[in-house]
């Protein structure tokens, strides 16, 4: 069985994200871009199950930018087997970018997908679920915990007063919350080694899909911004303002 | 023009974030009605017609909604789709598992956890954890569209009068079953519509220490709540974690405690009216939302703040 994994390049997480002057998106020249955070818990995931004998081949796909054959080399220095680049300098709607997914799943026939719930960026959290629709799969989101049995797949999810299992057939897509696994480091030789490993790139065009949604960022803007406020000597003070200035207690 | 909203309710209640949906369709053209789907769900369905704005309650009963099942309710809404301008779902785990697939299967895009409408046409959502807000107009026919909860104030539960119409369901998916749940159990209000909300951090060294924050939780009537490293660490269950992945939270009081205030986390509780810090580190971003910042160890303040409430 093969899986594909999703890997987004984004803004690292750890960098705070600057609106451009002309509000026509964020600052991303000359800052630092990584994996999508969800999307190296995905290629940790596929790995274990390949690891377990459950698959055979992992292949980690990525749609953007030419710069996101880095992203597919640190899939590819992980342990995927091989990467495939769908290219565009367009920034895709997740309905287009799900109609890519769809394409590459016709002709690669994997057994699992695995996705990140939400990429950092547009915090969108809807491919896996469009995903689902567009190929038929099976659809198990937020997942904590993916456990084999048979055919199925029991995945534990991540709900808002809980967890809850649910019991889905393959083919199936899966895409990942926080606590399903902790994602390895990629070792040096593992890094050179990853050079050498099969990178497909094909242009979008060549797809033949139509990449073109109904929907259109008209500008982003700052947000509001929080006053500084003050810092309290003691306990008792904060109580007082609390009760006495804020008035919420 | 009219919107349909996928009412959430559990154990015959309706859920809070639903009331929150319904004021954000109000600033809509047309109608707003609202779909509930579930098991033995007339009594639910009756107390959705009594909230202020509805003007019409679909009532598909059946054992097939027992359980949120993403393929069954889409496959039930589209089936009474047609006709509505907007389909509107709360931001919540078990609305963004389907809004998606019904914006793939009408092929629109999703419009991902608005916090304002402009018009019926253009939504403002938060990006990059909430540091940058994206003004998006949609040309599709239908625009289907998740709502942050917080971003819109509930409308009364009371004084509504519409009609409840039973509606047929739909075919239900083989691919998919109900296995189990393991949910809290807990007598405090729910963390995205308390009040009040106490968060522990790292800096709560470990899940026993939380007691500490349930003492003062009981006091305030508020919720618990926890960053991501606090639920990573095992402290306390998914469940608690407020953040950019997780809930997003905006209370009256949210009281920080030995949190560090990573963009992650501000991303979910900076648009509390009012936030309080506890942190021994000075430098710590949280004070730079923060209204109130206490520099203090957090087991000297805490059983000290409980001692004060009591005062």
């Amino acid at each position: 069985m093969k899986i594909i994994v999703g890997v987004k390049r984004v803004l690292d997480y750890n960098v705070k994200a600057r609106v451009k002057s002309d509000k026509s998106g964020i600052e991303l020249a000359n800052v630092k871009m990584s994996m999508n955070p969800f999307d190296e818990i995905a290629v940790e995931e596929a790995l274990r199950i390949k690891e377990a004998g459950n698959a055979d081949e992992v292949i980690a796909v990525s749609i953007g930018a030419s710069q996101s054959q880095e992203t597919i080399r640190t899939a590819l220095a992980m342990g995927a087997d091989r990467g495939i680049l769908i290219e565009t300098d367009e920034l895709l709607q997740p309905l287009a970018i799900a109609k890519l997914f769809k394409h590459l799943i016709d002709k690669e026939s994997p057994g699992l997908v695995i996705l990140g719930k939400q990429a950092i960026d547009d915090d969108s959290n809807q491919i896996g679920q469009m995903l689902s629709v567009l190929t038929g799969m099976s659809q198990a989101t937020f997942a904590s915990k993916v456990e084999f049995d048979g055919d199925h797949l029991k995945v534990t999810r991540e709900v808002d007063a809980g967890l809850e299992s649910i019991k889905v057939s393959l083919p199936a897509i899966v895409t990942t919350d926080l606590r399903l696994n902790e994602p390895r480091y990629a070792k040096l030789p593992n890094i050179m080694k990853a050079k050498k490993k099969q990178l497909d790139i094909i242009p979008v065009a060549d797809t033949g899909v139509d990449v073109s949604t109904g929907l259109k960022v008209i500008e982003v803007n700052e947000p509001p911004k929080r006053e500084a406020g003050v810092i309290v000597k003691s306990v008792a003070e904060l109580v007082d303002k609390l009760r006495n200035e804020a008035k919420v207690i | 023009m009219s919107t349909l909203i996928l009412a959430e309710h559990e154990g015959g209640e309706l859920r809070p974030a639903t009331l929150s949906v319904v004021a954000a369709a109000q600033a809509i053209s047309g109608d707003v009605h609202l779909l509930v789907a579930g098991k033995d769900a007339k009594g639910v369905a009756d107390k959705a017609a009594k909230i202020a704005g509805v003007d019409k309650v679909l009532l598909a009963d059946s054992a097939d909604y027992e359980h949120e099942i993403a393929e069954n309710l889409a496959a039930m809404i589209v089936s009474v789709a047609d006709g509505y301008s907007h389909i509107f779902f709360a931001a919540t785990a078990a609305g963004k598992n389907v809004m998606p697939r019904i914006a793939a299967m009408l092929d629109v895009s999703g419009i991902s956890d608005i916090t304002e409408v402009r018009s019926d046409d253009t939504f403002v959502r938060p990006i990059y954890a909430g540091n940058a807000m994206a003004t998006v107009q949609s040309s599709d026919a239908v625009k289907v569209v998740g709502v942050r909860t917080t971003s819109f104030e509930a409308v009364a539960a009371e004084g509504g009068s519409a009609a409840v119409e039973t509606v047929e369901a739909a075919a239900i998916s083989d691919q998919v079953s109900f296995v189990g749940q393991e949910l809290s159990t807990s007598d405090r209000p729910e963390l995205t519509s308390a009040d009040v909300v106490i968060s522990g951090g790292r800096g709560m060294q470990n899940g026993e220490n939380f007691a500490m924050l349930d003492d003062i939780a009981s006091k305030l009537n508020a919720a618990v709540g926890a960053s991501r490293a606090a639920v990573d660490a095992g402290f306390v269950p998914n469940e608690y974690q407020v953040g950019q992945t997780g809930k997003v939270v905006a209370p009256n009081l949210y009281i920080a405690v030995g949190i560090s205030g990573a963009i992650q986390h501000l991303a979910g509780m900076k648009d509390s009216k009012v936030i309080v810090a506890i942190n021994k580190d000075e430098e710590a971003p949280i004070f730079q939302v923060a209204d109130y910042g206490l520099v203090a160890d957090l087991f000297d303040a805490l059983p000290e703040l409980s001692a004060e409430l009591d005062k």
